[in-house]
C-alpha cells in the first residue's frame, strides 16, 4: 500500500487551515494524490475533469435561484421579518423556541434564505430575545446579555442545519449523491432527506430543553444578587447608582463614576 | 423517456443567462470574470460529455484559476427599492411564500406518482420533478407578480453572485472523492482503520466514522470537505462494504453529524465568528459556546442513529 496517497488530506487540511482558496486547494489534493498514485499528468488531469463532470448533478441547485430571487423583489424577506416580529416574546427561550421551529420548518422547504444572522437575526431575534431577557431579570448584566444574543444566533444555526437537509435540492445532499454515484452507488436525493427528519426532531428537542433551562435560570434571581425581593425597576437600579460613587471612592477615576449611569 | 439531461440543459440555459447579463453589468467592475466563470459552467453543463475528460479537466483548472486570482465580482442588478419591496409585502402577505412551496411539493409528488409513468426515468424522477417544479414556480410568479421579462434572471444573478465561486466547491469535493478513491485513499484509510478497530465492532467504526465526521468538519471548518474523505476512508470500505449497512442512512446521518462539528468550530466563519461580530460580542468565540451544549447530545444522538437505521 501507498500510504503517501493520504498527502491529498494533508493538503485539504492545511490548505482550509490557511485560508487559501477552497478551490485551488482541492484542486492540488486532486492533482497531488493523482501524481503520488503514479500516474502522469495529463492522466491525472483527465481524471480529474471526468469526476468533475460526472458530478454535475451536485450543482443542479442554482436553478431555484431565479425562483427566490423573483420572491425577494416582491418582498420575501421582509414578509419573513414580519412574521418573526409578530411572535409571542412572552420569555426569552419560548421566543427562540418559536425561532428554531420556524427556522427548521422553513429551511426544510427550501427557503433558507429567508433568515440568518443578517437578515433577521441582528435586526430582529437577537434585540427581541434582550428585551424579553430585561423584562424577566431586570438587573441581567453585560455577560448575561452576550449569552442571550449568543443564544439567538446560535438558535439560528441549529435550525438552518438541522432543517435543510430535510430539503432535496440541497448541497449536502446532492454531494451525496454525487459521491456515492461516483462509487457505484445510487440513492434517491428522497432518500437521505427522510434519514435527515430523526436528526432534525432530535435537534428540535435537544436545543429547545437548552432556550427553555436558560428561561428558567434567567427568572430565578442569580445567587448573587443576596437583596432577593426587592422592588424591581426604577428602585434597583436606583440603588445601584447611589452605590457606586461609594464603592470608588478616593482611587477611582471620574469616568469610572459614569458607569452607574448606564446602567439606568 | 425523460432523463438528466433536459435538468442539465435547463440548469447550463440559467447559468448562460447569468454571463450574459453579467457582461452588461457596469456596476461590477469584474463583470468578465464573472461571466467567464458563469459561462464555462454554463458550457459544462451544456457540452460536458462531448468535451472529453481532458477538455474537462482544462474547464476545471480555467474554473479554479479564475476564482484563484480573484477574476469574481459582484454585480448589482436592478431591482425594487426598500419601500417597494416592503409595500409589496404587506399587501400580498403571507402568499409570497407559496411559489416557492410550488418546488418541494412538486418534487414530491413527481416522486411519489410518476415513478412508474414510463414518462421519465425512474432513477432521476426526484430531481426532473424538482426541475419542473422550478419551472412550474416561475410560470406562477410571472402570472402572478407580473415582473419584467428578465427580473427572474437578473434577481438570481443577483444572489448567484453573492454565491459566487464557492458556487462549485461541493462539486469540486465530489470530485476529489473520486479521484481519492481512484488512487485507493479509501483502502490506505481502511487498512489502518481496520487494525486500529477492535476485531468485527460495527459500533466501534460507526461511532469512528460519525466522530471523526465531526473532528474533521472542525479542523476543516466545512462538512462538504469532510465528507469525502471520511466517507472514503471509513464508511464506503467498512460500514457499506463489510458490514453491508444502508449508504442512504449511513451518509444522510454521517453529514450531519459533520454539521455537530461545524457547530463547534470558528473555522466555519460564516455561522459563527461572522454573528459574533454583527451582534457586537465582546467574546468572539460567543456563539461556538453557546453551541457546544446542543452539538455534542445531538452528536451521541447520530451516532446511535446510524448504528439502528443503517444496520
Amino acid at each position: 500500500m501507498n500510504y503517501f496517497v493520504l498527502v491529498g488530506i494533508l493538503i485539504v487540511v492545511a490548505g482550509f487551515a490557511l485560508r487559501l482558496n477552497p478551490l485551488l486547494v482541492v484542486a492540488v489534493a486532486a492533482i497531488a494524490t493523482g501524481l503520488i498514485a503514479g500516474k502522469p499528468l495529463l492522466a491525472v488531469v483527465a481524471a480529474f475533469g471526468k469526476a468533475f463532470n460526472d458530478s454535475r448533478i451536485v450543482t443542479i441547485i442554482y436553478i431555484l435561484l431565479p425562483v427566490i430571487g423573483l420572491l425577494e423583489r416582491y418582498g420575501l424577506q421582509q414578509r419573513a421579518r414580519t412574521l418573526i416580529g409578530g411572535m409571542r416574546r412572552a420569555t426569552t427561550g419560548r421566543l427562540l423556541v418559536a425561532y428554531l421551529l420556524f427556522r427548521q420548518v422553513f429551511a426544510s422547504f427550501g427557503l433558507t434564505s429567508v433568515a440568518g444572522h443578517a437578515q433577521t437575526v441582528r435586526p430582529l431575534v437577537a434585540p427581541m430575545a434582550e428585551a424579553a431577557a430585561e423584562k424577566q431579570h431586570p438587573d441581567i448584566d453585560e455577560a448575561g446579555r452576550e449569552r442571550v444574543k449568543a443564544m439567538a444566533a446560535a438558535t439560528d444555526n441549529v435550525g438552518n442545519f438541522f432543517g435543510e437537509d430535510i430539503f432535496l435540492a440541497v448541497g449536502s445532499i446532492l454531494l451525496i449523491v454525487g459521491f456515492l454515484g461516483q462509487n457505484g452507488i445510487r440513492v434517491e436525493p428522497l432518500q437521505l432527506s427522510v434519514y435527515a427528519i430523526p436528526t432534525a426532531v432530535l435537534a428540535f428537542l435537544i436545543h429547545s430543553a437548552r432556550l427553555l433551562w436558560m428561561d428558567r435560570r434567567l427568572s430565578s434571581p442569580s445567587p448573587s444578587d443576596g437583596e432577593g425581593e426587592r422592588p424591581k425597576g426604577g428602585g434597583g437600579v436606583a440603588g445601584e447608582a447611589a452605590t457606586t460613587p461609594l464603592h470608588q471612592a478616593s482611587p477611582g477615576p471620574p469616568t469610572h463614576v459614569s458607569h452607574g449611569e448606564e446602567l439606568s | 423517456m425523460i432523463g438528466l439531461q433536459p435538468l442539465y440543459g435547463l440548469t447550463g440555459a440559467v447559468f448562460a443567462a447569468f454571463a450574459l447579463l453579467s457582461v452588461g453589468d457596469r456596476t461590477n467592475r469584474k463583470r468578465f470574470g464573472n461571466a467567464a466563470f458563469w459561462g464555462l459552467i454554463a458550457i459544462s453543463f451544456f457540452f460536458g460529455d462531448l468535451l472529453g475528460d481532458l477538455g474537462n479537466g482544462f474547464l476545471v483548472l480555467a474554473l479554479v484559476a479564475l476564482a484563484g486570482f480573484g477574476a469574481l465580482g459582484r454585480g448589482q442588478p436592478p431591482t425594487t427599492s426598500a419601500e417597494e419591496k416592503a409595500e409589496s409585502s404587506r399587501r400580498r402577505g403571507n402568499a409570497l411564500f407559496l411559489p416557492a412551496l410550488v418546488i418541494p411539493v412538486t418534487a414530491l409528488l413527481g416522486t411519489l406518482f410518476l415513478k412508474n409513468s414510463g414518462w421519465i426515468e425512474p432513477k432521476q424522477v426526484t430531481l426532473v420533478s424538482l426541475g419542473a417544479g422550478v419551472l412550474l414556480a416561475l410560470a406562477v410568479g410571472y402570472a402572478w407578480l407580473r415582473p419584467p421579462a428578465l427580473a427572474p434572471l437578473q434577481e438570481g444573478r443577483r444572489l448567484m453572485d453573492s454565491v459566487g465561486w464557492a458556487a462549485i466547491l461541493p462539486q469540486m469535493l465530489a470530485a476529489l472523492g473520486a479521484v481519492f478513491a481512484l488512487a485507493g485513499v479509501g483502502d490506505v484509510v481502511g487498512g489502518i482503520a481496520g487494525r486500529i478497530l477492535p476485531e468485527g465492532s460495527l459500533f466501534a467504526a460507526v461511532a469512528v466514522y460519525a466522530l471523526g465526521m465531526a473532528v474533521f468538519t472542525m479542523i476543516m471548518g466545512n462538512a462538504f470537505a469532510a465528507f469525502p474523505v471520511m466517507t472514503g476512508a471509513v464508511a464506503l470500505p467498512i460500514l457499506i462494504r463489510g458490514f453491508h449497512g444502508d449508504p442512504a442512512a449511513i451518509c444522510a446521518i454521517g453529514m450531519l453529524a459533520g454539521f455537530c462539528g461545524t457547530l463547534m468550530t470558528p473555522m466555519a466563519a460564516n455561522f459563527n465568528i461572522v454573528p459574533a461580530a454583527l451582534l457586537d460580542l465582546k467574546d468572539r468565540n460567543a456563539v461556538v459556546k453557546a453551541q457546544v451544549a446542543t452539538a455534542i447530545p445531538l452528536l451521541a444522538c447520530n451516532v446511535l442513529l446510524i448504528y439502528f437505521l443503517g444496520f
